[in-house]
């Protein structure tokens, strides 16, 4: 059967339409998601503002630093590149006139200055990375948690210059040959996209406290912050804490008890 | 009439497949790049934005200049501007391109590009960046392609241009002041977080591409029959001029601010730049170099003997190009990531893969801009020798 150059125009002009249309319809379609609502597991721990207290007089030796770093980047799959320029990192330490440079003070009781902070996402209730991302690839949870979606990630490292706590960390190479031992259970990423702490939310999902938390002996105290009766707000109550940067007005999430007496 | 562009002398091939050459080697190292990651640039953990976005916020401010010769023409009817607003408008098309492959080669991962696009962000500035670029861009394809097609067949141009003529005048002020704000409102970099940013990033603008238009339209006259005229280069030189005098007004009024104030955090950066910082002073000769240029041109500008004299005006301009390319196409950016938020000192360079990349942008742009020139230049000539000039 030979079909005439008219016939050929009319099918031609036809099919055109139609993927113009299925087009607009997919237009008309987007952001509104056909599938079935996600359940969260009923065994998952949920709070309306994660927070976190860092008691630093409970990290005595390298061993108590380590212990929890490790238990951090084991889990989550981070890369160990062995030089400043690729680094990745999700928590680490910093001596407290570096951690804390608005509150430099040469006449702080002996040790403090050169005392190690544990530092990590503030997981800001005013997040500017969240503000600057133009992708929405990281994004505040209602929960209080600021994630980070990999796959979304574009890579522009907007987040990275507007974060005051130098926070998050660039593929800047393929990381999975620098991961020393895989864990299935989480994703490992890809060259070219942003990463941080994410407060442990996989492991939250099922129920469980943040790893850092666990490896810490007591020193990293997990909780709602807007709940009155938690038990990071029953420290807040009777501690004296420090907050990083926040004349910045981020509202960060994170408090630090650097000395004084220890009552635990 | 883009047919102009196949025809041409030895010289333009020569010089177009030089450019080809230099994009292609530039290429390869972009694949390399797209292979290995962004790894292969200089920049790190804490110095996360280097060269490429320098000259994507350099480039913008070149992009924005084209105002300065549309403004007089439209807006105040100078019509020695005449024959020559096509050059601005052409070059900003160039300029506009070269912002968009800079912003492209510095994205971790440039296959998800259009995320931009299907994820819409109103409260990212990046977000306005976008939009903005692209209506320029578009604006000045359009304006520049329309005027010039109505100019080659000696008719007015349509009426339906002009409102999208004036509508470009208040969108290059735009691109500029919203590429300002992606850095001036943000929380942790003190020494972006100045209102003046915008204000800064303008006059600078008004400075380094008037600069560079000068030198393009002496090039046009040595090498084509069309000479783009004595008075408008002069005219040129005196917006250059004040420019100038605004920029370094402005990056004066930063450093008073900063030491007066004495707060460290505005100072560290100023420090790091011009005199080094914990024993780090990788950029400090590159900025006196930025430093002096900036003086011998406003003293060669200011001067009417020397600005009215073409020789040296040029000299003046590559002076303020040069200089202003350090200042905000280098120093700004980097300038703005040390010290890093632990108050540490973590220096950057550019690689030898990451300049070739950079050099074959630019030599991107500069094709752009050689194929409409020749377009542009073609038409003038052609009204040379027909008599029918009809810019007035």
């Amino acid at each position: 059967m030979s079909i005439s150059r008219r016939d050929f125009l009319k099918i031609a002009g036809l099919s055109g339409l139609g993927i113009g249309f299925s087009a607009t319809d997919l237009l008309w379609k987007r952001g509104r998601a056909d599938a079935v609502e996600y359940m969260p597991s009923p065994k998952g721990l949920t709070a309306k503002r994660w927070a976190m207290v860092v008691d630093l007089r409970k990290f005595r030796t390298e061993e108590d630093y380590k212990r929890v770093i490790d238990a951090c980047h084991r889990i989550h799959n981070v890369p160990d590149f062995g030089n400043p320029k690729d680094e990745v990192k999700w928590i680490w330490t910093e001596t407290f006139e570096h951690a804390f440079p608005f509150q430099r003070n040469e006449y702080l009781p002996e040790g403090i200055q050169e005392k190690k902070a544990l530092l990590f996402c503030n997981h800001c209730d005013n997040p500017p990375c969240v503000r600057v991302c133009p992708t929405k690839a990281t994004f505040k949870r209602r929960d209080g948690i600021v994630a980070q979606d990999y796959h979304r990630c574009i890579g522009c490292r907007f987040c990275m210059a507007a974060c005051p706590f130098g926070s998050r960390s660039f593929n800047w190479r393929d990381p999975r040959p620098f991961i020393k031992e895989m864990n299935p259970e989480f994703p490992t990423r890809t060259k070219g996209v942003v990463e941080k702490c994410n407060f442990c939310v996989e492991r939250l999902a099922k129920g469980l406290k943040p790893a850092c938390v666990v490896a810490s002996n007591g020193g990293m105290i997990f909780g709602d912050l807007a709940d009155p009766d938690s038990e990071v707000r029953e420290i807040l109550k009777t501690h004296y804490t420090l907050r990083r940067k926040a004349e910045l007005g981020t509202r960060p999430s994170v408090f630090y008890i650097i000395g004084g007496e220890e009552d635990a | 009439m883009l047919e102009k562009a196949l025809i041409g002398s030895r010289r333009y091939w020569g010089w177009i497949f030089f450019l080809l050459a230099v994009i292609g080697v530039g290429f390869i190292f972009y694949l390399r790049q797209f292979s290995y990651g962004l790894g292969l640039t200089g920049m790190s953990r804490d110095v996360s934005w280097g060269l490429y976005i320098g000259q994507f916020t350099f480039l913008v401010g070149v992009a924005a200049s084209a105002v300065m010769l549309v403004i007089p023409y439209y807006l105040h009817d100078f019509k020695k501007f005449g024959k020559i607003v096509i050059l601005g408008e052409f070059l900003a098309v160039s300029a506009v391109t070269m912002c968009m492959l800079f912003i492209f080669v510095d994205m971790g991962q440039p296959i998800r590009i259009m995320n931009v696009v299907l994820h819409p962000t109103p409260n990212s500035i990046m977000f306005w960046d976008a939009l903005v670029l692209n209506g320029y861009l578009f604006l000045n394809i359009v304006i520049g392609w329309t005027t010039l097609s109505a100019d080659r067949k000696g008719v007015a141009p349509p009426s339906w241009v002009k409102p999208l003529i004036y509508l470009s005048i208040p969108w290059a002020v735009s691109i500029h002041t919203v590429t300002a704000f992606l850095y001036a409102g943000l929380p942790g970099r003190p020494f972006w977080l100045s209102a003046i940013m915008a204000a800064r990033f303008l006059a600078s603008a008004f400075a380094a591409g008037p600069a560079f238009l000068i030198i393009l339209a002496l090039i046009v006259r040595k090498l084509t029959k069309f000479d783009p005229g004595k008075e408008p280069i002069q005219a040129l030189g005196k917006i250059v001029t004040y420019a100038m005098i605004a920029n370094v007004f402005f990056l004066l009024l930063e450093v008073f601010t900063a030491f007066y104030s004495r707060i460290p955090g505005h100072m560290s950066s100023f420090e790091y730049l011009y005199a080094g910082l914990d024993g780090h002073g990788k950029l400090v000769p590159l900025m006196w170099v930025s430093v002096v240029l900036a003086a011998v041109s406003l003293v060669l500008l200011i001067n009417p003997g020397t600005r009215r004299k073409e020789s040296l005006l040029v000299v003046a301009c590559a002076a303020v190009f040069v200089s202003l390319w350090i200042d905000k196409g280098f120093g700004l950016i980097v300038g703005g990531f040390v010290p890093n938020p632990f108050e540490r000192v973590t220096e950057y360079w550019p690689t030898m893969p990451e300049t070739m990349i950079t050099i074959a942008v630019w030599a991107v742009g500069l094709l752009v801009l050689t194929v409409l020139y020749k377009v542009a230049i073609s038409v003038r000539e052609a009204q040379l020798e027909s008599g029918t000039d009809s810019s007035h």
